[in-house]
């Protein structure tokens, strides 16, 4: 194996390899520098689990509406690059949410409130942007499409009225001219409204937008609430005329509510014959009422796409969170404290790589400049794949994965120690430099081997069996160690092996770590045998 | 510099050599003392825990030279709000720290808008942090897990890497380490946070990486020794130490100094916390596993493999031949353990012929 041995090839396939990485990392539209945690960056993170009613474990179908009504509240908040995350499995599987930057201290109230889902009559209806969308109707049976009165001229805020007037929830107690003023000058379009979250008061009146921007309402407290609903489900009648539909089921009690309701509203003119299913102070929907409905069954039918239908299904029977949530951990950092950890975990890396390259050359010479490049192309490596993880996976450095990669260049280091210490025990056995550079890999590959998988070991399941900090701190450890391998047996061992050819390197000058006398090998016979 | 490396080659060649398995005992009995400190501190002392296991929030405010009476006005803005902080500290001379019992977010808010009052800062500079009450017990349960499991995987590798014998000698350094280390967090009352548990578990990666370059050269140098009769297996194993000794020097010095500047830094940049409480474990981890793995690993491996009737009858041919040879030097007494009295050359003369004698 050592004579077929050839350290140019090795060396090109590592470059390619190197240069691929890069163009990788470095593609158009993507980050360019690695993803950095909250404690660097500063923002809040709240660690939340799930527990369902009545002490039962959670299903994952729960979780799955729990993650998405929480992602849902998260964008509310327009912080870009908020995310929402598990953590672990089962009845320990832990939610994460990020949000970077400056925070409202309320947010973590806003985040475990259960949505209040509530359904209020409609008083007024105007158009929220200057092309309207047909209206979806309800009734008994079928449904039947009911277009609103689009009004034609758009709705510009009234300059007479402050914006604190609309601030969400835009509500009151009775029907004001104020609050009259307030609607006409609504627009739909860029409102705070829209961004959720706000808790409304189902007793009071509420001026809000649809979802989709296209219209505004007055509407009455609510009638029903989230609770009333027993099921809602998406279908597509048999026939599939008119689209996917929802069907929706009352409880005893929300049907008996629900009847009078209907029983009123039907008899009513446009837009008062409908009523908006509000989720979070937003209209979700705002179906007309074709007829009384007593039985507790009805139908929400209109142009439906099979999306439509199911997120609306969603919403009416999980608009409220389908388990509670406890608050197991909140973190808020400044983005200046942020700031300071990383400069102080860059400093911490960089004046231990300094440390270490200094000792290195004192004492390996030559042979430790091998050892310096080998650490700054493991360097090189690890920073790229921080980026292209982050870029894939969403990986984000944190503080304890500074320190991790900053504990990682010793533990690098040692492979390359480990090799240099055979090579001149070889040299020492009176090897010349040539043999001793073959036999000393021969011997010292399978201890950096087996000690770096003990490493692996330990990243590995400390990774896979924790939580938060302790992960990132596991997976850089991880990596680093395997990237450490890779460089000692593609880029220490091929230039090693080139360099043992060198003619100075075995003139046994002192400079060239490798020298016979500086080894304490005594006579030059010995050497040359 | 030159010096080490020349003795490196003395020590390669068994000139100069240090009987380290043969002062077993001498080890043994100093990591007991130690042993012993810990674990009476942790029963009577027991560890400090950080509020991360205890559950409760903490607030960080920045304060331009804090003084005591920064601490007390602190104390009163939080006891305006109904709560009785438990722990006011200075932290790095321009934070002040406050620990309370775990309450409510609105609760908390109302404390952060009080503090940030108090010391005229913006409440976004200001940084919070809640824990509840089962969150530590969590976190702790995990690490336990994680341990476990990665001593039962580790302790197969090292089994078929190596052998048996092997892999319990490890592992009992590996305990050594860790019980040292954590002792030590009891001694001082250094707070035991996350990151110091995730220093501790490196540890575990780290003491056995420098024990597994140890063992992998005296496996190397005992291979076969069964059937000779040239040395015995502590003899063996006493020169594979010596052997790798300025590598496991060299090692641990070049694994400290990272460790070292994340200390130094942290200490002088951010007062306390993740940087430092990582360090600070790290740093005594690997001195104690780099003491273990030279002090306690390979004597304790030397002690196992010499009761073994195999090694028993090597010990034998060994003497036996020494006698014979006839040289005085050779038949110094070394002690290996209690059960055996064995004898060994305190001089390994591994290169010099036996014929030149």
């Amino acid at each position: 194996m050592a004579k077929h041995y050839q350290p140019k090839r090795s060396l090109i396939y590592l470059a390619i390899s190197i240069v691929g990485l890069i163009v990788w990392a470095f593609l158009p539209g993507r980050d360019h520098a690695p993803r950095l945690g909250l404690d660097l960056r500063g923002g809040t993170q709240v660690i939340l689990s799930a527990t369902a009613a009545g002490d039962k474990a959670v299903t994952s179908e729960q979780l799955g509406q729990t993650l998405s009504i929480i992602r849902a509240r998260v964008d509310g908040f327009g912080v870009a690059e908020s995310e929402v995350t598990t953590q672990g499995s089962g009845a320990n599987t832990k939610i994460i949410v990020t949000i970077p930057g400056e925070t409202d201290r309320t947010v973590v109230d806003q985040l475990k409130t259960t949505a209040v889902l509530n359904f209020r009559p409609v008083v007024a209806s105007d158009s929220g942007s200057p092309i309207p969308t047909p209206t979806p109707s309800v009734s008994g049976k079928k449904g039947v499409k009911v277009s609103p009165k689009p009004s034609s001229e758009k709705a510009t805020p009234a300059p007479s009225l402050p914006a604190s007037y609309f601030e969400p929830p835009i509500q009151t107690k009775e029907v004001s001219q104020k609050f009259a003023d307030t609607f006409a000058a609504l627009d739909c379009d860029g409102s705070k409204i829209l961004e959720g979250g706000k808790i409304d008061d189902p007793e009071q009146y509420l001026i809000t937008c649809q979802k989709d921007k296209t219209e505004k309402f007055v509407l009455a407290p609510a009638a029903l609430s989230g609770g009333d609903i027993q099921s809602a489900k998406a279908s597509l009648p048999s026939g599939g005329a008119g689209g996917w539909q929802v069907d929706l089921t009352m409880t005893t009690a929300g049907a008996k509510k629900f009847a009078d309701v209907t029983k009123s509203l039907y008899t009513q003119k446009a837009p008062a014959n409908r009523f908006g299913i509000v989720l979070d102070g937003v209209v979700m929907s705002a179906p007309s009422v074709n007829e009384a409905i007593l039985g507790g069954s009805a139908v929400i039918s209109g142009s439906f796409t099979p999306e439509e239908a199911k997120g609306l299904a969603q919403v009416l029977k999980y608009g409220a969170l389908p388990v509670a949530l406890n608050v197991d951990e909140v973190q808020q950092i400044s983005p200046t404290l942020g700031n300071d950890q990383l400069q102080a975990g860059l400093l911490a890396g960089a004046f231990g790589l300094l440390l270490v390259i200094l000792y290195l050359i004192a004492y390996y010479r030559a042979l430790g400049l091998v050892a310096v490049a080998s650490l700054v192309v493991a360097a090189l490596m690890s920073y790229v794949i921080f980026i292209i993880l982050g870029n894939t996976i969403g990986f984000t450095m944190t503080l304890a994965g500074i320190a991790g990669a900053v504990v990682a260049i010793g533990i690098t280091a040692d492979s390359f120690i480990v090799y240099f210490e055979r090579l001149r025990d070889e040299l020492r056995e009176g090897k010349r430099l040539r043999g001793a550079a073959a036999q000393g890999w021969e011997r010292a590959s399978k201890t950096i081997l087996a000690a770096g998988f003990v490493s692996f070991l330990a990243a590995f399941v400390l990774y896979y069996l924790s939580v938060g900090s302790v992960r990132g701190f596991a997976f850089t450890l991880g990596l680093t160690t395997v990237i450490d391998v890779v460089v000692a047996f593609t880029f220490t061992r091929p230039i090693v092996n080139r360099l043992a050819e060198n003619k100075w390197m075995n003139s046994g000058s002192s400079m060239t770590g490798v020298s016979p006398s500086r080894l304490g090998v005594t006579t030059v016979s010995e050497v040359s045998n | 510099m030159s010096g080490i490396s020349t003795l490196g080659n003395r020590l390669y060649r068994g000139e100069a050599s240090y009987n380290i398995v043969g002062k077993s005992r001498t080890w043994y009995t100093v990591s007991a003392v130690f042993l012993t400190i810990a674990i009476l501190t942790l029963i009577f002392r027991g560890l400090n825990l950080g509020i991360e296991f205890k559950g409760g929030a903490e607030f960080t405010v920045p304060v331009k030279n804090a003084t005591t009476q920064s601490i007390s006005d602190a104390r009163s803005s939080v006891k305006a709000t109904g709560v009785t902080p438990a722990n006011v500290t200075i932290v790095g001379g321009d934070k002040i720290r406050i620990q309370t019992e775990t309450v409510t977010t609105t609760v908390s808010n109302k404390i952060g808008a009080a503090l940030a009052s108090t010391f005229a800062v913006k409440d976004a500079d200001i940084k919070v942090q809640l824990v509840g009450p089962s969150w530590g017990s969590e976190v702790s349960k995990n690490a336990a897990r994680a341990l476990l499991v990665f001593l039962v995987l580790v302790a197969l590798f090292l089994a078929t890497y190596f052998e048996w014998s092997m892999a319990v000698a490890a592992l009992v350094a590996l305990a050594h380490d860790v019980l040292i280390t954590v002792g030590i967090y009891a001694l001082s009352g250094f707070e035991v946070t996350p990151a110091a548990v995730i220093g501790f578990l490196t540890i575990l990666g780290y003491s056995l990486y420098d024990t597994v370059v140890v063992f992998d050269k005296v496996k190397e140098n005992t291979k076969g020794i069964a059937g000779s009769s040239r040395m015995t297996f502590s003899e063996a194993a006493n020169l594979a130490l010596n052997q790798t000794l300025v590598r496991s020097l060299n090692t641990s010095i070049v694994a400290l100094l990272p460790v070292l500047s994340i200390l130094i830094v942290g200490v002088a940049l951010l007062g306390a916390g993740t940087l430092n409480d990582l360090a600070l474990a790290l740093f005594v981890g690997m001195l104690v596993g780099a003491y273990s793995s030279i002090f306690i690993a390979t004597p304790f491996l030397a002690f196992l493999k010499e009761r073994t009737a195999e090694m028993q009858g090597l010990q034998k041919r060994v003497n036996a031949k020494r006698k014979n040879s006839g040289g005085t030097d050779s038949v110094s007494v070394a002690v290996v353990s209690d059960s055996l009295s064995q004898a060994g050359p305190r001089k390994q003369r591994v290169k010099k012929p036996r014929s030149s004698r």
